[in-house]
């Protein structure tokens, strides 16, 4: 345990719990305590726990198993709600507030001051510029919320949550939308709010930012807890190592994956990128290579994907596929030219939920037969058959939903969609996050088994074991750039976490 | 197996319908008599098909617009716009075969409109066709210049109103056009892309499908569907009326689709279905009609019906069915 004493000095504390959904366990035995006037950096990458655990504090969730202790009491939040009348309250990434309603009746909304049935406005006006005032905020409290900036309506959403609630604050990405100096502003409140007394929740991708304020630091992966430690003491290179899981002794099984140089690139990328959302990156794919892309959430790397496959247009550099220059100005572009691309959030851009299975894989091939030259039910069935058998899905039936397939299940049909349309280059984003075990291991396999029948593949992904298993060069992604390619020798676990982990140079933290 | 395909016979649509006709038959016993008169049948069931076709078209184009998650409001309107087209040419002198294509000229436009409006400028379906749905009636007027027009052209009266191998014209125009939509959409993938964009828009695109000229079509088909229909109702009453013609059907052409049992939200849908909701609508309206009632209780007892079927459909109603077999299941094996 790295948690020091006893019990009693956390606001809020979580002993031992877990979730469980369906099969799988969102969060297994863990422990988290929250001191008053501390800044607690919650940190993790997509399904490590984060969000289920902070759920769970404040009350949107019932623990299967473990405690919530409230100032070292036994307790069960009903709602959000009711952990708010505790003194949890909680901010999210999206201002959930009225934008068309004035910053103080914000402010008091739902519990609005009222002298015989009617509010009082100039009461509640008063209140709003003295509750403000209080951070810094010099502002018209009768204007409209959305008349101000995002990082004006994050710090309204906090000075009612603390006015709410007053004892414990969770920040659920309150950055992610912001721009430098409006986030120095925000961490000026909630410096204010550490000094108070608050006991503060803080969670974000951004490291820089987690250093910057933060007292300690709770790390999940997987839905475990892999410790708490004060920041002081620690380095970016330690955060990434715990949140990616590598240890600096680890030593990989080498797979003796040798680049291939020989001949032309497949596909190449020339100093493609995306104003605000990806600067210009050179990649070059090979048939039979895979190139892993590395880095944290928020680095860019979806976004190269997506400028990848036509779904947002480079506004620099060309893209040459078989050293022809090639415009993509859609997916269907793309797949035209034989790409394929697996999206990291299955269920809301990669599956057809009511559609059954046989359709879900036949339909990329559909589309690129166009309208008329229709695959027929035997046909279709005979295209799902043939995917389905090879990548082992496990379904009743192909003309079930695909929807009540396991994730693991539903990501080999997507898979399955693109390997029907005979495709020449496939772009994986993170294809095995949210999975079970085994499912796991079978497309890290799918993976390698479709580089030696020779397509070039391009595989984003957190899990470096699995990066280190099946490429033969890795691209490293930091703050929306790309920053390192590593070839070769260099391709370990912890060259990768340096890559990630470096401070950027000229940058303040 | 021979019992799935009767469960599947019997659904909601398929009782409700049984269900109306029998009441019918019950209030006015004559109600299933038909008699072959002047070369045509005559008769209730007949009205029936005859007076749904209107609804039953606009329904075909609403079901593809509707599995795309969207709505047209603009059918009504489009009607209108479509029989001022064609009255108003036929009572300039040209001929009907100029008058009716450009009528559904007029009606294709609109329909186009609707479809770059909500593809193109992304403006939700709902507001982008309550555009035409209110303007569509003042074009309509333009056109007709105030008045309502009035023709004897008649070939055009003939579609309105005329008989083919004994059934009622407009009858046969819908079952040509239900055949045709059913096959082009279904024996092609356009059925398959319809569901899949209704589904998911997003992941639809990432798989290729050019969602946008899909759904441009759709919009531009319904507006065609609402210029037959503009069509038959003018060659019926033999004039063109911009301000009633059509008027509130295409909230009777909604309810048709989601009678037949496509949802709101898109996907999986049935144009045929969809028909036989126009069926069912109209054969409760004939119904109160021939069995003497004042009119007045149309919509009461419409209203009554359609929260029936509606609740026959319901998520609720499915698990309480699966939860009676399944004790029935159970308790047959204890046995």
């Amino acid at each position: 345990m790295d948690n020091e004493g006893s019990g009693t000095e956390f606001v809020l504390e979580a002993r031992g719990v877990s979730k469980i959904f369906g099969q799988n366990r969102a969060l297994n035995d863990v422990n988290f305590g929250l001191k008053p006037g501390e800044v607690h950096a919650l940190l993790g990458e997509n399904g490590a726990g984060k969000s289920t655990l902070i759920k769970i504090l404040t009350g949107a969730y019932q623990p299967d198993a473990g405690d919530v202790m409230l100032g070292g009491e036994r307790v069960q939040f009903r709602d959000p709600l009711d952990a708010q009348s505790y003194g949890i309250g909680t901010v999210y990434q999206e201002v959930n507030l009225l934008p068309n309603r004035s910053v103080a009746e914000n402010l008091y909304l739902g519990h609005q001051p009222t002298r015989f049935g009617f509010v009082r406005k100039s009461l509640i006006a008063r209140n709003a510029r003295v509750l403000l005032a209080r951070y810094g905020l010099d502002i018209d409290v009768e204007a409209e919320l959305g008349s101000y900036s995002v990082a004006v309506q994050q710090i309204v959403a906090i000075c009612r949550a603390v006015e709410l609630s007053g004892k414990v604050l969770v920040l659920d990405e309150p950055t992610a939308s912001l721009d430098k100096q409006e986030v120095d502003r925000l961490f000026e409140v909630i410096a204010t709010l550490k000094a108070e007394g608050l006991a503060i929740v803080f969670i974000t991708h951004f490291l820089d930012q987690v250093f910057a304020i933060s007292d300690r630091v709770t790390i999940l992966r997987n839905g475990k807890l892999i410790g708490t430690r004060p920041l002081a003491g620690l380095t970016r290179t330690d955060v990434v190592r715990m949140m990616l899981g590598k240890d600096v002794t680890f030593v990989p099984a080498v797979t003796g994956i040798e680049e291939r140089e020989a001949g032309p690139p497949m596909v190449e990328f020339d100093a493609c990128g995306k104003v605000g959302k990806v600067k210009p990156f050179s990649v070059w794919i090979h048939k039979g290579e895979v190139v892993g892309v590395a880095g944290l959430l928020g680095s860019g790397r979806t976004e190269m994907a997506r400028v990848m496959f036509g779904i947002d247009q480079t506004d620099s550099g060309e893209i040459r596929v078989d050293k022809k220059r090639v415009d993509l100005k859609s997916p269907a572009q793309a797949i035209a030219h034989g790409f394929g691309f697996c999206p990291e959030d299955r269920k809301a851009e990669g599956i057809l939920g009511d559609l059954s299975v046989r359709e879900n894989i036949i339909i990329a091939l559909q589309g690129k037969l166009g309208w008329f030259r229709t695959l027929n039910r035997d046909e279709q069935m005979e295209i799902a058959g043939k995917f389905a058998e090879d990548l082992d899905i496990r379904a009743h039936s192909y003309d079930m939903p695909v929807k009540l397939l396991s994730g693991g299940n539903q990501q080999k049909v997507i898979l399955a969609r693109w390997l029907a349309t005979d495709p020449s280059f496939l772009i994986l984003d993170e294809p095995t996050r949210g999975i079970d075990v085994g499912a796991h291991a079978e497309i890290v396999r799918t993976i390698s088994r479709l580089r030696e029948d020779g397509l070039a593949l391009m595989v984003i992904s957190s899990e470096l074991d699995e990066i280190v298993a099946y490429s033969s060069r890795v691209v490293v992604m930091r703050d929306r750039e790309m920053v390192a390619e590593l070839r070769g020798d260099e391709i370990t676990p912890s060259v990768i976490v340096q890559a990630i982990a470096a401070q950027p140079e000229g940058e303040t933290a | 197996m021979r019992s799935m395909r009767l469960t599947r016979a019997l659904n909601p649509q398929t009782i409700a319908l049984l269900g109306v006709l029998f009441i019918n038959w019950l209030l006015f016993p004559g109600f299933f008599d038909v008699t072959w008169q002047d070369g045509r049948l005559f008769g209730s069931v007949i009205d029936v098909l005859n007076r749904g076709v209107p609804v039953a078209i606009l329904a075909i184009g609403m079901t593809a617009v509707i599995a795309t998650k969207g709505v047209d409001l603009s059918v009504g309107a489009v009607m209108a716009i479509a029989g001022a087209v064609a009255a108003t040419m036929v009572t300039e002198g040209y001929p009907t075969y100029v008058a009716v294509p450009t009528a559904l000229a007029a009606a294709l436009a609109c329909g186009l409109w609707n479809g770059i409006l909500v593809t193109y400028f992304a403006i939700q379906p709902i507001v982008a066709t309550l555009v035409l749905m209110v303007a569509g009636r003042g074009i309509a007027q333009l056109i007709t210049e105030g008045s309502i027009v009035t023709f004897s052209d008649p070939a055009l009266i003939f579609i309105g109103t005329g008989s083919f191998l004994g059934m009622p014209m407009p009858v046969i125009v819908a079952a040509v056009l239900l055949v045709a939509s059913v096959v082009a959409v279904r024996s092609t993938a356009i059925g398959l892309f319809i569901e899949a964009v209704g589904v998911n828009r997003v992941a639809a695109s990432l798989a290729g499908i050019r969602s946008r000229l899909l759904l441009v079509s759709i919009y531009t088909f319904s507006g065609f569907c609402a210029g037959i229909s503009g069509i038959i109702i003018a060659g019926d009453i033999r004039g063109a009326d911009a301000n009633n013609a059509g008027l509130w059907l295409e909230l009777d052409a909604i309810l048709a689709v989601v009678i037949g049992g496509t949802s709101l939200l898109g996907g999986r849908f049935s144009i045929a279905m969809s028909v036989m909701g126009a069926i069912i609508i109209q054969a409760m309206n004939t119904g109160i009609l021939v069995s003497g009632f004042p009119p007045e209780f149309n919509l009461v007892v419409k209203a009554g019906v359609i929260i029936l079927i509606l609740l026959m459909q319901s998520p609720l109603a499915g698990r309480l069915i699966e939860a009676r077999r399944n004790s029935r299941l159970l308790s047959g094996k204890s046995s």
